[in-house]
């Protein structure tokens, strides 16, 4: 027997519900894949990972957010240095401070131990910067991610600086991956149904009239940048268990660009438009590298591929006439299914 | 006395470097609220203008270079931006994003990532005597240009009829068209001088670093791009004196910050960069009519 509330409940949640299943269908998909189109599904899912937590502040608020990629790196790094073996450590790193060359965490807590530093960190700039707005907060948050750039680079003893750092556990698979990303999509949303995210739009679409209205919009744009830089701290640890090595230029503008766009392209006032931004461009960039790799023609000996370079070209391309024809982006604002829970409420 | 000199004499040509690329980007900006980060590729492809043309008279390889950042700053607000003028400020800036990878990627395509040494007028690199300081020509040359075409940008600006306009426009869009003033040409107009000015900034940069490749202009415009909002988003004043305090401080903590906290010089920077954001968080000469009303 179902009851109107839990009709309710499943209604309001199904671009949740919707989200999640297809995460997980791509997953299964990618594991009967080969292994290279399996590791670059994985690395896409942490990109949604890494989309979704800027999403939570950038598609909330409405204000634009450069710094999702410094939060990331902080996130990868202090996964490294916690949950690695002193032995390791020691190796590329003497010159660590004793506590930290000794510290060796359980691997499966980087993430969230990366998460966490990256909310510490968030709260404290945050303080400040989340009463900027428009291109003064975009610059702020970009100057954060170049901060954060310059000193990981170069604070040699504890980040090994321009050279790269070797011996994380790579132990993040397809799975793990899928766990993540569904569960960062849920973070999100469950956020989104929130009074506070409720208020924060409030004040995206107008900024003076929330406040007219009671809304202290500095605090919420505080909560929803901390919660956000959280996912993308997991998101950067992620990335570090993934791959086993991390150098500070991944972490540098050429991401922070990719993540903006991929918000951007979806559709940033949307839960639905960060995740189907994010994979829209993952597919387009694996199927123009397809091309590039070449394309066989069946019933022949001849293989068509584009030269090298073409592919980047063409994505570039895309992503402008996806901007100048949808600029609102592919979702438009809209949730997948939103109108499921609108009609429950108007009853 | 002698490195005092030297210090001021790096200052002012990077700072008018920044201020030069400042004024391309604040000039789109006052006019259509656009933050065009395809800047950056102006500077660029007017660069390889000059590389292609090495062997040729200086002359033609600076009015090649001046043509080819023209017409792409032309071609981009028509394909791209022309399109996108009632949209959100937000898409605008990505859909600049993805005109700056396009152009970028066109040229890794076409001429390859690998830098291409350039040296379009080897004249200015012979140093000179400042009194007893010795100081390298292309510097006090880029000090030089930068100040003539600022004089000459602000006569055109306050003298002539399009000027008027353009400030006009810059002021209020919408009223400014009321008045008359066309849009269209406006605006094509201030991304034709954009480009004029990312072909100068290109030649003295590419004399100063010796080489071109197809991220040339990003670290330039992103530097500039910073300078324009402390400066004041919007206000051309602004742009220019942000360029040059970016230029100034850069080179203070260079030549005065301990050495085993230079490599940390730009994190100084843009921890200033903030500070200054959040005393004035419209810039330190804010334009007029930016903020909008209730």
């Amino acid at each position: 027997m179902i009851t109107s509330g839990m009709r309710e409940l499943v209604l309001r949640s199904a671009p949740l519900l919707v989200l999640a299943a297809l995460i997980i269908a791509i997953t299964l998909l990618a594991s009967v894949a080969d292994a290279v189109t399996a590791r670059r599904v994985v690395l896409c899912l942490v990109n949604v990972v890494a989309v979704v937590g800027l999403y939570i502040f950038m598609g909330n608020s409405g204000v634009l957010n450069f710094s999702s990629v410094g939060f990331m790196a902080i996130g990868a790094y202090v996964a490294a240095l916690l949950t690695m073996p002193a032995a390791t450590k020691g190796m590329f790193l003497p010159d660590l401070p004793g506590w930290l060359m000794a510290s060796e965490l359980p691997a499966f807590l980087g993430p969230f131990l990366g998460g966490t530093v990256c909310a510490v960190v968030a709260v404290g700039v945050g303080l400040p910067i989340m009463r900027l707005s428009g291109i003064a907060a975009a610059i702020a948050t970009f100057s954060l991610m170049y901060i954060c750039y310059i000193v990981l680079g170069n604070w040699s003893t504890v980040t090994g600086g321009q050279i790269s750092l070797m011996g994380l556990k790579a132990y993040v698979g397809l799975w793990t991956a899928c766990a993540f990303a569904v569960g960062a999509i849920a973070v999100a949303f469950f956020y989104q149904e929130t009074r506070w995210a409720l208020a924060l739009r409030a004040s995206r679409e107008d900024e003076v009239a929330a406040q007219a209205c009671g809304i202290r919009v500095a605090a919420l744009r505080l909560g929803a940048f901390v919660l956000g830089a959280f996912v993308c701290g997991v998101a950067g640890a992620l990335y570090g268990h993934f791959l086993g090595t991390l150098r500070v230029e991944s972490f540098y503008l050429d991401p922070t660009f990719l993540l903006v766009t991929m918000l951007v392209v979806g559709g940033m006032r949307s839960l639905t438009g960060a995740v189907v931004g994010c994979l829209v461009i993952s597919l387009l960039t694996e199927l123009l590298r397809l091309v590039e790799v070449g394309v066989p023609v069946p019933g022949t000996a001849i293989t068509l591929a584009a030269a090298q370079g073409f592919g980047d070209v063409v994505l570039a391309a895309l992503m402008l006439l996806i901007l100048i024809f949808r600029p609102n982006g592919i979702a438009g604002g809209r949730e997948v299914l939103g109108h499921l829970a609108n009609a429950g409420e108007r009853k | 006395m002698n490195a005092l000199v030297q210090i001021a004499v790096d200052a002012l040509s990077l700072g008018g470097l920044y201020a030069l690329t400042a004024l391309g980007i604040g000039l789109i900006f006052s006019v259509m609220r656009l933050a065009n980060f395809a800047h950056a590729e102006l500077v660029t492809c007017a660069a390889y203008a000059l590389f292609a043309l090495s062997a040729h008279p200086l002359v033609m390889a600076i009015t090649a270079s001046v043509v080819v950042a023209v017409a792409v700053a032309m071609v981009t607000e028509r394909a791209a931006f022309r399109p996108l003028r009632n949209a959100d400020p937000t898409t605008m800036m990505i859909a600049s994003f993805t005109v700056s990878m396009l152009i970028q990627k066109l040229l890794v395509f076409a001429l390859g990532s690998r830098p291409k040494s350039l040296d379009p007028a080897p004249v200015l690199s012979q140093p000179v005597w400042l009194g007893s300081a010795q100081v390298s020509l292309l510097k006090l040359v880029t000090i030089a240009v930068c100040g003539f075409l600022l004089l000459a940008l602000t006569l055109f600006l306050k003298r002539t009829n399009f000027g008027l306009q353009m400030r006009a426009a810059a002021e209020n869009f919408t009223m400014a068209r009321l008045t008359g003033v066309r849009a269209n040409a406006v605006i094509v107009a201030a991304f034709a001088m954009s480009g004029a000015l990312a072909a100068v900034v290109a030649l003295l940069f590419a004399a100063q670093s010796g080489f071109v490749q197809p991220r040339l202009g990003v670290p330039l415009m992103i530097t500039a791009f910073v300078a324009t909002v402390v400066g004041g988003m919007g206000s051309l004043p602004g742009a220019v004196i942000g360029g040059l305090l970016v230029g100034v401080v850069t080179t203070l903590l260079q030549a005065f910050l301990p050495a085993d906290m230079r490599p940390f010089r730009e994190a100084f920077l843009f921890v200033l960069v903030i500070l200054a954001l959040l005393v004035k968080p419209n810039g330190l000469f804010p334009a007029r009519g930016l903020k909008e009303r209730v």
